[in-house]
């Protein structure tokens, strides 16, 4: 008799939870040392609460009704929960506000795909430290952590929500088009975005910045090289660079063409890369709107890590295995 | 490390001959993977080979950086029926970073000749049946026009199951026309141009931008010579 789970969730038997819980003790050492306190939210929240949030991607995939109808939701991040705490609990605390937390958060998935349904997210908010102090200190609250955690090959994509909007503004891009064109620019889908803009009518240079801009990435020069239009962003960005201590700033990786799926980032953006794993290790950003829908109006930033991916990406470091370390192998040699 | 520093994932069947072309454009010795059709990984030029449906797959775990597949391929795996329109189309995660124009094909949706028999079939049943290899594409078309259907995903000659009776229309990709001709099927409505494309792992992206950026620099050049000649 096979008793299933469902998929997308595991079981931990004490051998991996023994190396997860090397890692969350690690992390939890980092976060508490920089004066980030602990806390556990409810798994279930009020769906009214939890949408104030405007989550788009991380939408609540599971509903549930109470003895009294009201509909509760599984929460999707630590983000917004720790924003309502915030608003609620600590309403005239003086900021900033310094939170972590280790809690697992449920996305629906595809089938097939070996997404998580229940993921270990491991992170920290900085409430009330507008950029780019605040920024800065987030970063390197990211960096320290994972250096603690052995991890070595990692970089870290720093980009910008308000980059692109602003570009599509100055160049004077109708109302209607934008949510198309940053919807391709999304999902990095350039084909689409070039197709669009001749959809659109334009072409020259406004097309070619528009497509070629948010494909920007690498080290200060493509700061040095970023258009008029984005200057704003690219100043924003430059000044949280020049905060960081060396040993952080050369991890940063400048990606003009950043964005992140989740509705609320406002500024800064950013992914955590290694190249044992082929997808993003976490990632975080500023989200100075996103308090205020809860009544306490200040800026914030944050960051979450997917601690099973983290694992993964520790492990391949440690075999000098995983994805893009893989070099296909030669006929007669084992694949790696 | 192959000279481009990169790991490609190169469709096998229709795409292939175009792909190895484009490859030995770039300067690649790409003998030994015209000749040998057995072998799957190619470590001196940093090739590995798979069917074109399989390279979404490998590019998104990492296991190519860059791959080269259908735009066919690419919307069948796209994500569908999500509740935010604007996540609709996300799929695998993978970056389309190119155009390269060659393996144009188009996806149709066909049926007998002489009168529409899906267009009765849905008049007079409310339904029609519609037999397919890319059930995601069609359910969407259906969906988009307003017209209810009924997929029946076959894996082999999709031309086969109107002229039996079995469906009333298919919707297949379409180079020439031939096929359908021969079988006395025509075109009904065009849903969407397919070229093939490259396609990027997110990290790759990132973590290798200087040899994407050029392989990107390099093949875009190679398509628009390809396309002007």
């Amino acid at each position: 008799m096979i008793y299933p789970i469902p998929s997308g969730t595991r079981d931990v038997l004490p051998d991996e939870t023994r190396e997860v819980r090397a890692i969350t003790d690690t992390l939890r050492g980092v976060f508490e040392g920089s004066a980030y306190g602990e806390v556990y939210t409810p798994a279930l929240e009020y769906e009214t609460v939890l949408a104030r949030g405007d989550m788009a991607e991380a939408q609540p995939a599971y509903r549930v009704f109470d003895e009294t109808g009201a509909a509760l939701v599984l929460r999707s991040d630590m983000t917004v929960p720790i924003a309502r705490v915030v608003a609620t609990r600590y309403p005239t605390a003086e900021p900033p506000l310094r939170f972590c937390y280790f809690a697992h958060c449920y996305r629906g998935v595809r089938p097939q795909r070996g997404q998580p349904r229940e993921l270990l997210q491991a992170g920290i908010e900085l409430i009330g430290a507008p950029a780019p102090q605040g920024t800065a200190e987030a970063l390197s609250v990211l960096c320290r952590a994972l250096d603690a955690t052995g991890l070595k090959d990692y970089r870290v994509g720093l980009g910008d929500a308000s980059l692109y909007p602003a570009l599509m503004a100055a160049i004077g891009i109708s109302e209607e088009l934008r949510p198309g064109l940053l919807e391709a620019l999304a999902r990095r889908d350039f084909v689409e975005l070039g197709e669009r803009l001749a959809a659109a009518g334009l072409s020259g240079e406004d097309a070619e910045l528009l497509l070629s801009l948010p494909q920007r990435r690498g080290g200060a020069e493509v700061l040095a090289g970023a258009n008029a239009q984005v200057q704003e962003a690219v100043m924003g960005m430059r000044r949280v660079r020049d905060l960081l201590e060396p040993a952080v700033a050369e991890r940063i990786i400048f990606d003009l063409g950043l964005t992140r799926s989740i509705g609320y980032y406002t500024g800064a953006v950013f992914e955590v890369y290694d190249p044992a794993l082929g997808a993003p290790i976490g990632g975080g950003g500023r989200y100075d709107d996103l308090l205020g829908r809860f009544g306490r109006a200040l800026p914030a930033v944050g960051f979450a890590l997917g601690v099973d991916r983290l694992h993964i990406a520790l492990a391949g470091e440690e075999r000098g295995t995983g994805a893009l370390l893989a070099q296909p192998a030669g006929a007669g040699e084992s694949p790696a | 490390m192959s000279a481009t520093g990169l790991t490609i994932a190169v469709p096998r069947g229709a795409l292939f001959k175009g792909t190895v072309d484009l490859l030995a454009g770039l300067g690649m010795d790409t003998e030994e993977l015209r000749e040998n059709d057995r072998k799957l990984l190619f470590a001196e030029i940093g090739v590995i080979t798979m069917r074109p449906s399989d390279v979404p797959t490998y590019v998104e775990a990492g296991a190519a950086d860059v791959g080269i597949t259908g735009k066919d391929v690419l919307l069948e795996q796209a994500r569908h029926g999500s509740d935010d329109p604007a996540h609709r189309e996300s799929g695998r995660e993978v970056y389309e970073l190119l155009d390269l124009g060659y393996g144009r094909c188009t996806m149709v949706l066909a049926s007998r000749e002489g009168p529409d028999p899906a267009v009765e079939a849905l008049r007079r049943l409310g339904v029609m049946r519609v037999a397919t290899k890319y059930p995601r594409i069609a359910a969407r078309h259906l969906e988009e026009t307003g017209r209810q259907a009924e997929i029946v995903e076959v894996k082999g000659s999709v031309e086969l199951a109107p002229l039996t009776g079995m469906v009333e229309a298919i919707v297949d990709l379409t180079a020439t026309g031939t096929t359908l001709k021969e079988n006395n099927l025509v075109v009904r409505e065009e849903l969407v141009v397919c070229t093939a494309r490259l396609i990027a792992n997110p990290v790759s992206h990132k973590l290798k931008a200087g040899p994407i950026d050029e392989l990107v620099e390099r093949l875009r050049g190679l398509a628009t010579a390809g396309a002007a000649a």
